[in-house]
């Protein structure tokens, strides 16, 4: 049981594949405009990345190690046109926003980081798990980026969710304030880049603060026990 | 005989951080003199504005990094930021346009990357390309000047505009800047721009009412006035010749060759020499100590790189002017150009292959 907690700590906060590794950071610097595209895409990676990881982790006993990469390169891209194919039927719209960042889940650095590192290397069950919390992650960082984003630069949050929930998500729009001029700014490219920085920095912040008070409780049990010196 | 053993860099001069900037703030005075004078008391607001709001949120960000707040604040950087900011933006825009662009300077752009002397931009022409590019309307809406400004706005409705977007009367910016035919009143680079870009020759377009016999009305004198500040800065030896020379010549030279080939279509370097930013690029705002190159080459080569960039900007580029842009493209090749202009160690020779790393 302690592998799932160590897999869902790592996934989600100690390893997080956006906030850490700074894997697949073009579409999530791409499609983050708004939290219902983050959410859209965040969706559509972790769906893939469960898939390549129980398939690969499957048939890692019968991939020979030299030809590994373009299998798991096939597996994953097998992945995404099923998703892709999905989303083209259901959430027509979305996928038209997305365009061209569906396709290029296959080369999201994050999905083979995953298999390699991971899934050819373990069970099934602990690949899928680590596809899940990894996927989570990343799907995580996506929505609050694009939260970040849609509200500096629109005003809004769950704007257009109906195209990827359906009509009832029509409730779920948050209208927090209206401007004449939004902050173009954070819709634009730049603003992603600048948006991820403030997030990786608050993680650091966050880190370090906890680690700050790990140890001051560490000197503080020293204190007693070293205290002739 | 004694040798005074000094590290490197060796500079020369005896000012302290905040005389060099206060320097800098005094040199601006004919050029903000000019400025009020051809568009108005705007000018004033904004400097006023965006000084107390990079003080206030200076402040903030050294108590939050638990520094010295007095001497950050003493230093007087963030004052120049504010100004050069404050004279860039068009002096009727509203009053949160300074307000976002000081923050961002300060906040982001500064104290984020550790304060002053570890900004890798320079913090004014970043805050204002971050403006130029979130609220393009605002911050491209300058008045005519004032000799065929349609409108003549005193102190209380300038304040008004400022504050409200729209004079006592009635009138918003957009409304200022028509004439009584109907047509909106353009920047003299952005006139003959446009007008170039509608295939008239270089003689039509500078038959625009914006236009005097040297660049535009109001904007030739206040180029003229911040080469006079310049001027000052060099014989006070706060700035040396190289940036503002090498900007000179990266935006006249190419101009100049290019008027020869097409005279009928590309502007002359006395244009571009008198338009826009050109003379606050190349003497106040290129030449921040900060976030440019470091060895006298390599400044050279760092004044030359913006001002080619800001003649092809503003030949070919979407906006009329490029100062910022330029500046800021040039800050990313700084590393670079240090790497490649570091002066031969003594004793060893010229050319010779350096161990780099």
């Amino acid at each position: 049981m302690s592998e799932f907690k160590t897999l869902t700590k790592q996934g989600l906060w100690e390893n997080n594949p956006a906030l850490v590794q700074l894997l697949g950071l073009c579409p999530l610097l791409a499609v983050t405009a708004s939290v219902t595209n983050a959410l859209g895409l965040g969706l559509a990676t972790l769906f893939v990345l469960i898939g390549s990881n129980i398939t690969v982790s499957l048939v890692r006993q019968w991939v020979p190690q030299e030809i590994r990469i373009p299998v798991f390169v096939m597996v994953i891209a097998t992945f995404v046109t099923i998703i892709q194919l999905l989303m083209n039927a259901y959430v027509y719209q979305l996928y038209q926003t997305l365009g061209i960042f569906i396709p290029l889940i296959v080369t999201n650095c994050a999905i083979i980081g995953r298999a390699e590192a991971y899934a050819s290397k373990n069970k099934w069950n602990y690949a899928a798990i680590d596809g899940l919390m990894m996927g989570l992650g990343f799907a995580a960082v996506l929505v609050v980026l694009g939260g970040l984003r849609e509200i500096l630069g629109n005003g809004t949050l769950f704007d257009g969710a109906e195209l990827l929930l359906g009509e009832w998500a029509k409730q779920l729009r948050i209208e927090l304030f209206s401007l004449d001029y939004p902050l173009l700014l954070a819709i634009l490219p730049p603003g992603a880049f600048i948006g991820m920085g403030f997030i990786i920095a608050l993680k650091n912040r966050i880190d370090a603060k906890r680690e700050e008070l790990q140890a001051s409780e560490k000197t503080v049990t020293r204190a007693r026990v070293t205290a002739e010196s | 005989m004694s040798f005074k053993v000094a590290a490197a860099p060796h500079g020369h001069s005896q000012k302290k951080t905040n005389q060099v900037m206060a320097w800098v703030v005094f040199a601006l005075i004919p050029g903000v003199l000019i400025q009020s004078y051809f568009f108005g008391w705007g000018v004033w607001f904004q400097i006023l504005i965006a000084v107390s709001v990079a003080y206030l949120s200076e402040s903030i960000c050294v108590w939050a990094r638990e520094r010295s707040a007095r001497q950050a604040l003493r230093d007087n950087t963030a004052l120049v930021t504010a100004v050069l900011l404050a004279i860039s933006i068009p002096p009727l825009a509203p009053w949160w346009i300074i307000v976002i662009g000081t923050l961002f300077s300060i906040v982001v752009v500064k104290q984020v990357y550790g304060g002053m002397g570890q900004n890798i931009f320079n913090p004014a022409m970043a805050g204002y390309v971050l403006l130029l590019i979130s609220f393009p309307v605002q911050m491209t809406h300058w008045l005519p000047a004032a000799p065929i400004a349609p409108y003549d706005l005193g102190l209380w409705q300038t304040l008004h505009t400022i504050i409200f977007e729209y004079t006592p009367a009635g009138y918003d910016v957009e409304q200022l800047r028509t004439t009584v035919d109907g047509i909106s009143m353009a920047t003299p680079l952005d006139g003959v721009k446009t007008a170039l870009d509608q295939g008239q020759i270089l003689a039509e377009a500078y038959q625009q009412p914006m236009m005097a016999s040297l660049a535009g009305i109001g904007w030739q004198w206040l180029n003229l006035g911040f080469l006079l500040g310049g001027a000052i800065l060099l014989q006070q030896h706060v700035i040396r010749w190289h940036i503002p020379v090498g900007f000179l010549a990266g935006l006249l030279i190419p101009s100049f060759l290019a008027h020869i080939f097409a005279p009928s279509v590309m502007p002359g370097p006395v244009f571009h020499a008198l338009s826009g930013a050109t003379m606050l690029g190349a003497f106040f705002i290129a030449t921040d100590p900060v976030s440019a190159a470091t060895s006298d080459r390599g400044r050279l080569l760092f004044g030359l790189l913006i001002g080619l960039l800001v003649w092809i900007i503003r030949t070919w580029g979407g906006y009329p002017d490029a100062v910022a842009f330029a500046v800021l493209l040039a800050n990313l090749c700084v590393p670079i150009i240090d790497r490649y202009t570091r002066p031969t160690v003594y004793g060893h020779h010229v050319g010779a292959k350096h161990d780099t790393e």
